[in-house]
């Protein structure tokens, strides 16, 4: 699992790549979490995640209830559909703000 | 603060050990590990399997030391797992003699009876592997849900419109057009339907995981496979079945079914579960080891003085639900239900064996049901009973309520039934029937009454009004399954017709069911489907069937709208309306002086019911100023049946100066005149009286 961090314009912008699970989601967790400051507006960019488990989920429900507990903003990008169908049923899609491109979030954060 | 028991104190094989909390049984996330607990009253020793998942032999088996053990419970936490790829079970050592009612074996890998998911039959119907030495398998659960402000609703159970139905039958038949057909997620993607027929609680048929192939086997009639498809056979209580679920493959099930929970609350709409305790999957003495059975067999289940298994279900074994161990998983199941997945309510099939003593007689003061009726947990869940059971045990009318139990009303379904068909002299069993049966329900209220003319045992409404007798050949059992005594009409011709006199009356039957079933007192339950004339054939107990038969098809939607609209209707008739929905019954006096009994009867004279052994017909007025005992007030409402093969004029009762008759349904009235909507009815011209026609109904709103 890989995590590429980069800086547009005032966005943190996190792209994961590989599959996200107990294995891999502790490690990205933290690494995510010291960029979790106030009022942070960051993008997850998943377009190069493959898989992503139980555990995957729920690191990614703990980042949004921490960024949102400090005010800040976060937005998922590039969700494959099988991705974005289990996040849907089982309920966690419902807590984010997802579009399709990096584009399309950059552009929802800076508005 | 760091907690000491992070670390751990022991170590086998290179898995680092200590020992566990007994509370809570089951498998528990703690800091850096797992706790295993489980209880057997007579194993001498027991040991964790550990599995990776999908794999034939356990990775590592971990023997519990005895230091480990406190009192009947072995416990322990496993650090370090890879708790997503774990599957576990246990064996146990202990006597293996039938006749003293044991009957370990511990060649056997045991299902965790507290397993919260189940892996082994993950995607539905997908054949498993026979060879598999541990088929259901125990998983780890996360359960940290995250549920926003949700909670149960806790609607009062007088407003309750109940809606059964089978999960993978709502949304499997290829014209729902959901993405993953027959799950909970479809379930969700059909939520507009729901909330457009109005109905504000589902109850589904079982959900606990179950095994469709148990006694799978081929049909004679078919060659299509026949399952155990509705899934009243529970492998595990704590776990909703997997192949229930599209993300079950992923093991996601929980869920699933929570963010389902979640969004029908968001909607309004309760969710009850169909619970079957009063046996389990693992059989009679020739049944397979799934999980009790070989971890104290003598405590789960009755048995008789040698040793064999009591049969008060029809299914090979029975639950022994009045003893004290059993009592307090089936309190701890129905808790975890209530708490972790916000379930609103539970219907319990052949309830009356869970007021069984372990030999089998009935208790007058069942403990487990006590304990139910008291719980601070379930203190808000609507309890149901299936107030029967196979052993001959009928307690409609008498089951031990303590104030809380409902009951499926069985004899509001035969009453209302005989009276369709046209009948003679029903008249004072219907009066009863449609006031909540006070007969039966004297000092609970109407609300004990659950109120339904067809659920998923027997015929759905459409066979009910189309066949003389039951069709079940495709069973494969010589159609001597499924009951006999169903009280259904065909209208003149056994199944489909092409004749349009028979049609006809076939449809305004199924609007004169639908009338009658939602202005009575008590609790509405309908069944899925009945609202668009849904079809089994004729076979009145599709148990078996993964197939049309049982799967509801979308395209009725679109043949079927003017019973759909008439259902709907009267569902939004009732639910605007308080008068319908009294919470104790009616007095049939006048005890506030509004000029008015709270109901008064009448026939095809005003004032003058006819309560003879020839009568099929019958009237009664509700007066709105005794709605909810006289709390609001309400419109008044006049409803007559007329059941006989020639039209009646009917006398009206006549109502208080300025108030006039207005026409919310008439099912002899062709659509879209057979109903109207709540608050537009039209006046009706002839104040004095109206003809009703043929085996039809009419429901008038004073205002």
């Amino acid at each position: 699992m890989e995590v590429i961090q980069s800086i547009i314009q005032d966005v943190n912008v996190v792209k994961l790549a590989g599959d996200l699970d107990g294995n891999t989601a502790p490690n990205v967790q933290a690494q995510i979490m010291p960029l979790a400051i106030p009022n942070v507006k960051m993008i997850l960019d998943m377009s190069e995640v493959s898989y992503m488990s139980s555990a995957g989920l729920r690191m990614l429900l703990v980042m949004y209830r921490t960024i949102i507990s400090k005010s800040g903003k976060v937005v998922l990008v590039g969700l494959s559909e099988d991705i974005r169908d289990t996040m849907s049923m089982t309920g966690f899609l419902d807590f984010f703000t997802y579009l399709e491109t990096l584009d399309d979030g950059l552009k929802t954060l800076s508005s | 603060m760091e907690r000491v028991d992070a670390y751990p104190t022991h170590e086998y094989q290179g898995f680092k050990l200590r020992p566990g909390k007994p509370f809570p049984f089951g498998a528990t996330f703690v800091p850096g590990g797992v706790n295993f607990s489980i209880y057997s009253s007579h194993a001498t020793s027991c040991t964790l399997a550990l599995f990776n998942k999908g794999e034939a032999q356990p990775k590592i088996e971990i023997p519990f030391p005895d230091e480990f053990r406190i009192g009947d419970v072995f416990a322990m936490t496993v650090f370090g797992l890879d708790y997503e790829n774990i599957e576990y079970g246990y064996r146990m050592e202990g006597p293996f003699d039938p006749q003293q009612g044991h009957r370990f074996d511990p060649s056997k890998i045991l299902l965790d009876p507290y397993a919260k998911a189940i892996s082994g039959r993950d995607v539905w119907g997908k054949p498993p592997n026979w060879e598999n030495i541990f088929p259901h398998r125990s998983l780890l659960v996360f359960d940290d849900f995250d549920w926003d402000d949700d909670r149960p609703l806790e609607i009062p159970m007088e407003d309750l419109v109940i809606y059964e139905m089978h999960v993978r039958s709502f949304t499997r038949h290829p014209s729902s057009g959901v993405k993953f057909p027959g799950t909970f997620a479809g379930i969700r993607q059909k939520l507009p339907y729901l909330k457009e027929l109005g109905v504000n609680c589902i109850e589904l048929m079982p959900i606990y995981e179950f095994d469709e192939f148990e006694n799978s086997r081929t049909s004679p009639e078919t060659g299509e496979t026949l399952m155990n498809y509705w899934g009243y056979s529970t492998v595990g209580f704590f776990a909703p079945k997997s192949g229930l679920a599209a993300t079950g493959k992923l093991g996601m099930q929980v869920d699933e079914l929570k963010a389902l929970v979640k969004d029908l609350h968001r909607n309004g709409i309760e969710v009850f579960l169909d619970v079957v305790f009063n046996h389990t999957a693992e059989g009679n003495e020739n049944g397979p080891y799934i999980s009790f059975k070989g971890i104290d067999n003598k405590t789960y289940y009755m048995l008789t003085p040698e040793g064999y298994y009591f049969n008060f279900s029809g299914t090979g074994n029975t639950l022994n639900c009045n003893n004290p161990v059993v009592r307090n998983i089936v309190l701890d199941c129905l808790r975890y239900w209530a708490s972790e997945y916000h379930i609103d309510g539970f219907r319990f099939d052949l309830a009356s064996i869970l007021g069984r003593d372990p030999l089998g007689y009935p208790l007058s003061n069942p403990p487990l049901l006590e304990s139910l009726a008291f719980d601070p947990i379930l203190a808000k869940c609507k309890l149901i009973a299936e107030a029967w059971d196979a052993g001959g045990l009928y307690q409609v009318g008498s089951f031990p309520a303590y104030g809380r139990w409902a009951e499926w009303n069985g004899k509001y379904r035969d009453g209302l039934r005989r009276f369709l068909k046209g009948e003679p002299g029903l008249a004072g069993d219907i009066a009863q029937r449609l006031q909540g049966s006070p007969d039966l329900y004297a000092s609970r209220g109407p609300t004990a009454s659950i109120n339904f003319i067809t659920c998923h045992d027997g015929f759905t409404l459409y066979d009910l009004v189309s066949y003389n007798d039951k069709h079940n050949e495709a069973n494969g059992e010589g159609n001597r399954d499924g009951a006999n005594d169903n009280d259904s009409w065909n209208c003149g011709w056994e199944g489909p017709s092409t004749d349009p006199g028979i049609n006809s009356m076939r449809i305004r039957q199924m609007k004169n069911a639908a009338a009658m079933l939602l202005v009575s007192q008590g609790v509405p339950m309908i069944l899925m489907g009945d609202e668009v004339a849904r079809t089994q054939n004729g076979n009145n107990n599709t148990y078996c069937q993964d197939n049309s038969l049982n799967w509801l098809d979308w395209n009725l939607m679109n043949s079927q709208s003017e019973l759909f609209r008439f259902f709907k209707n009267c569902i939004k008739f009732r639910l605007a309306h308080p008068v319908f929905r009294n919470r104790w019954h009616l007095s049939n006096q006048d005890r506030i002086g509004s000029g008015y009994a709270d109901i008064s009867w009448h026939g095809t004279q005003a004032w003058n019911a006819d309560w003879s052994g020839s009568s099929r017909l019958l009237a009664f007025m509700l007066n709105g100023k005794h709605a909810r005992g006289g709390m609001v007030e309400d419109d008044d409402i006049y409803m007559a049946m007329n059941m006989h093969w020639d039209s009646q004029w009917f006398e009206l009762p006549r109502l208080p100066e300025g108030k006039n008759w207005h026409v919310f349904a008439n099912t002899s009235a062709p659509s879209p005149e057979d109903v109207w909507e709540t608050g537009h009815e039209p006046l009706l011209e002839n104040q004095n009286g109206i003809l009703l026609g043929d085996r039809s109904v009419v429901i008038l709103v004073g205002k």
